[in-house]
């Protein structure tokens, strides 16, 4: 089949799959094997598309032209070949574990909330190969609309306002702030085309391209920069598995990856430096990155501690493709990838916490070793991962952001790392600790109680492959060095 | 001289002739209904065939009676006036389509042939407005469409109909006679009504008095007409309280008619010969413009009231057509014409999701919409994604608005940037209000509702008011991905209106 097909068939599948799961939502079997099947179907289009991108090609695909010089197109360049990987790749787990927990939780309507699921993966995986800012946009929004309803799921009052919050900054900041800066750039360059080298240089004054840029990077809400980040503890109310496609694998992902694609596609890593506003940004990342830390060390409950790290993690990105160094945005390509894997562990770890002892709170987790050991292992090589230590994936990309920031001139962001990683082991080892060390508390019986397989086995799984990340990291930054290659050609 | 070539007259004739028929016929069963239906529908046929012409050939004339303007009537269709006549023509087809039964439930059908008479008086006197090219005519036809309006407002279920209609009566009545006073100056001092003749003639007196003054009336007599903010008290309860069908019909074209005639007035007549014109257009309408974007949105926030809610919301959106038509430009005048035709899309399906969920509820105030969304759930979702084109989500007929009159705005350095604030924050407000009613249709239970009781019935609306809701829902949609109708019909209107001038 062609390569463009394949490009069809990825966004397809997806929505064909949304629309399987609602009609077969009598039978949850039936479902669920849908939906397996679907995730399954995915991947393997997208990783049919591999090959050729890791040769040096940029598959395309023409959906239709809206406006005169405004397509919806898609075409398959490195950076968004590893998202869409990650996000179809981590679908499957997330699909498998959320069986499990859906489940084991007791939750309703969970036709609806697999529906929405697809829809939200389908988004994620065309913003991953948007051709221009145009059809990314597009696709930014069916994301945010479509995992609203899966942010209020329970229904509850609570629910309820962490829903209206996380929609109300995430379209918000779009319509007031990205929309603007879109239309603008159109008007200014005439184009709105994703192009190695960026499509700004010699266009758009120092003065307006600096507007320009704040208007994007707080215009895009779902790289979760401060004072824009409020949606993702709000949306910590959702169901775990939604959290754990929140954080990991499509909402705040998207996020990220569209600050790359922005810095990279189209301002371009030498016009961006010419900007003061990039030092801003760099410098509110560098803020965002320690005081969501911080706040982070303050949380009780796990998945809000959880969701102030993903806050921090974020920022790290967005400082990398600010540095404006392609040592830093290769490292922001692979934080992509590590951070989710890290990331995902740890929410399904929440999880099957929650499922198994129902323990929310961090206090409750003394002795929790004992009971569910492969979760809280599990666990530890999630943070250590996030941490970015040794032998685990999360070290590399850290690594490369480091050598960026001294490459583009700012070495005292070495500083802010430093200080951030050691805040990422103040607020995440804890857990471990008091679930390793300290004794259960008096009564709990004793013996093994895990989360059921189907959660258990997912988390395994990305634990498993946070760490081959540390000895397999060659690949994805070959890839992502193929961003720059591909304009040196 | 063929068929074709009587088409702009046939458009007015086929209404004006079945009228009084129709008011002759017996008022029992769906007779009447059937007629006003075929009969808008052969309208609404001729208004494609008429834009199909246009399209082909350019702007459509015809002479009335054979007398030749300036001595006899003369009309003129151009590319915007085939473009609201397939407005007009259009939401009065969709809006009898779906109405019949919201028609039954609200008015008795002793009324009823009374009521369809009124009907296609009022679409053959806004269709009129839109063919003719004669200054004079414009007024008769529009006091047929007022006083058709009028009676079917005063249908309503509701005794605060009648207030209702009372206050729209005054308003439109002053609108009417303002406009009459100043087409008489300008008769005054031209000796012609015909409007391209007025045009050539008015150079020579430009400056006076007169022609000052008349230019003065006609805008605000327009401007009351087409409910601008802060003439636009009017509209909300003429909206609310008129029979649902009218007030769709009416929330899809009728204030725009007022505006179409204020955009064929001033680039073709006033602004060629008033040499300060086109500076006061601009200091006058462009604030108040934006005053209407933000204060109708905001309103709109507060209403407990659909209907209403969605008044205020067309007194916001008029000021996004009326912003970009003070902008002058090509840009600006495209935008405008480009929402003038998706607004009547977003509104048409709005005005008819609310009053499907009004058919089964009873009520359009929002806080009997509690947990519609069980039990309604198609009328609901097609609200919401009506709701979505409104706020101006890509992929909907609002982002192509939104783009356009954004891209207009941004031609104008500072003040565009400022103008750009403007538009977002009450794009932002349309979120809210959109999001207020989604919460409550979606996320608040039943009042009667037992906790644990079982899952709520659900009673959709007949299913011919669903095909035709979702019909307008869907040319939403569609009119969001294919431009090319609108763009290439609002590219010879700008030509036709701007090509001398730049």
């Amino acid at each position: 089949m062609s390569e463009s097909t394949m490009i069809f068939l990825s966004l397809l599948v997806p929505l064909l799959g949304s629309l399987g799961i609602a009609l077969t939502g009598r039978s949850p079997l039936l479902r669920d094997s849908f939906m397996i099947a679907s995730a399954v179907l995915v991947f393997l289009c997208v990783l049919s598309l591999l090959p050729a991108v890791q040769a040096g090609g940029r598959p395309e695909a023409h959906l239709l032209t809206m406006m005169p010089g405004l397509d919806l197109a898609f075409s398959v360049e490195p950076l968004g070949m590893i998202f869409a990987l990650v996000a179809s790749g981590l679908w499957i787990m997330t699909s498998i574990y959320g069986i499990g927990y859906m489940r084991g939780a007791g939750e309703k309507n969970q036709t609806r909330f697999y529906a929405c699921f697809s829809i939200a993966i389908f988004a994620a995986i065309g913003i991953a190969f948007a051709q221009n800012m145009f059809t990314l946009f597009i696709l930014y929004e069916v994301l945010s609309l479509s995992t609203y309803p899966l942010v209020a799921h329970k229904g509850t009052e609570e629910a309820k306002r962490g829903a209206r919050i996380y929609l109300g900054i995430l379209l918000g900041t779009s319509i007031g702030l990205l929309l603007p800066a879109m239309i603008a750039t159109w008007w200014l360059t005439g184009s709105l085309e994703f192009q190695p080298g960026g499509i700004m240089q010699g266009q758009v004054s120092p003065a307006i391209g600096s507007l320009l840029l704040l208007l994007y990077m707080f215009g895009i809400g779902k790289a979760a920069l401060m004072p824009f980040h409020r949606w993702l503890p709000a949306a910590m109310v959702a169901p775990t598995p939604v959290s754990a496609l929140l954080h990991a694998v499509a909402v705040v992902k998207a996020g990220v990856f569209s600050v790359l694609k922005v810095s990279t596609y189209l301002f371009g890593l030498d016009y961006l430096e010419s900007l003061w506003a990039s030092d801003l940004v760099m410098w509110v990342a560098a803020f965002t990155l320690l005081s969501a830390s911080v706040v982070a060390m303050q949380q009780s409950n796990l998945k809000a501690r959880l969701a102030y790290s993903t806050v921090s993690q974020l920022s790290y990105i967005v400082l990398a493709a600010m540095l404006a160094s392609q040592l830093a945005v290769v490292g922001g390509g692979m934080h992509i990838v590590m951070h989710a894997f890290g990331k995902i562990t740890l929410f399904f770890c929440a999880g099957a916490i929650y499922v198994a002892a129902h323990k929310t709170e961090i206090q409750e987790m003394d002795g929790l070793g004992r009971k569910m050991p492969v979760t809280m292992f599990a666990f530890l090589l999630g943070a250590l991962s996030v941490i970015g230590a040794p032998p685990l994936g999360g070290l590399w990309s850290k690594w490369h952001i480091m050598l960026g920031a001294v490459d583009a001139g700012h070495a005292i962001m070495i500083g802010v790392l430093l200080i951030s990683t050691l805040l990422n082991i103040a607020y995440l080892l804890p857990p471990v600790v008091r679930a390793f060390l300290l004794p259960p508390p008096k009564g709990t019986p004793a013996g093994v109680e895990e989360a059921p397989l189907m959660c258990l086995i997912p988390l395994s799984l990305t634990a498993l492959g946070a760490l081959l990340l540390f000895f397999m990291a060659d690949p994805v930054r070959a890839l992502m060095w193929s961003v720059f290659v591909g304009r040196a050609a | 001289m063929s068929l074709i070539e009587h088409l702009p007259i046939l458009v007015v004739l086929v209404p004006m002739f079945v009228a009084p028929l129709l008011a002759a016929v017996p008022s029992r069963g769906q007779l009447p209904w059937l007629i006003a239906t075929l009969t808008s529908l052969l309208t609404f046929v001729v208004a494609i065939a008429i834009a199909a012409q246009v399209l082909a050939h350019g702007t459509l004339t015809y002479e009335l009676g054979g007398w030749p303007p300036p001595f006899g009537i003369g009309l003129a269709v151009g590319p915007l006036s085939a473009m609201m006549l397939l407005v007009i023509t259009g939401a009065s087809l969709m809006a009898l389509l779906w109405g019949p039964a919201s028609m039954n439930s609200e008015v008795g059908h002793e009324h009823q042939s009374l009521l369809y008479a009124s009907w296609l008086l009022a679409l053959c006197g806004l269709s009129g407005i839109t063919v003719t090219g004669d200054a004079f005519n414009i007024f008769v036809f529009m006091e047929i469409s007022s006083l058709a309006s009028y009676v079917m407002v005063s249908a309503g279920p509701k005794r605060q109909a009648l207030t209702a209609t009372f206050k729209y009566l005054i308003t439109g009545t002053v609108g009417a006679t303002f406009y009459l006073i100043g087409v008489g100056y300008l008769y005054m001092m031209t000796g012609t009504l015909n409007l391209a003749d007025m045009a050539e003639r008015l150079a020579t007196v430009s400056s006076t008095a007169p022609v000052l003054v008349a230019s003065g009336f006609i805008l605000v007599g327009l401007a009351l007409k087409a409910a601008l903010f802060p003439m636009h008290a009017w509209m909300p309860n003429a909206y609310r309280f008129a029979p649902t069908p009218v007030g769709v019909f009416f929330a899809a074209c009728s204030t725009k008619v007022a505006l179409f005639v204020l955009i064929r007035f001033d680039f073709l007549v006033l602004m060629p010969n008033l040499p300060g014109h086109a500076d006061m257009l601009v200091s006058v309408l462009m604030p108040l413009s934006v005053a209407a974007m933000l204060v109708g949105s905001a309103v709109a926030i507060f209403e407990r009231d659909l209907k209403r809610m969605l008044g205020y919301s067309s007194v916001a959106q008029i000021g996004y057509i009326l912003l970009a038509f003070s902008l002058l430009s090509t840009a600006g005048l495209t935008a405008a014409i480009v929402h003038l035709f998706n607004h009547a899309l977003i509104k048409g399906a709005l005005f008819m999701a609310v009053g499907t969920l009004v058919l089964r509820t009873g009520s359009s105030r929002l806080d009997d919409m509690a947990g519609i969304g069980k039990t309604m759930p198609l009328t609901t979702l097609a609200f919401c994604l009506a709701g979505l084109s409104l706020i101006g989500v890509p992929l909907t007929a609002g982002f192509i608005s939104k783009w356009y009159l954004i891209v207009a705005v941004l031609e104008h350095g500072a003040l565009g940037w400022m103008l750009l604030a403007a538009i977002l924050i009450s794009s932002l407000m349309a979120i809210v209000y959109v999001w207020k009613v989604v919460e409550v249709a979606y996320f608040r239970s039943p009042p009667d509702n037992n906790t644990g009781g079982s899952p709520a019935q659900r009673s959709e609306a007949p299913l011919g008011m669903m095909i035709v809701l979702w019909l307008v829902v869907a040319a939403n949609f569609w009119f969001g991905l294919d431009t090319s109708l609108l763009l290439s019909l609002a590219d010879m209107e700008t030509t036709l209106l701007l090509g001398s001038r730049r």
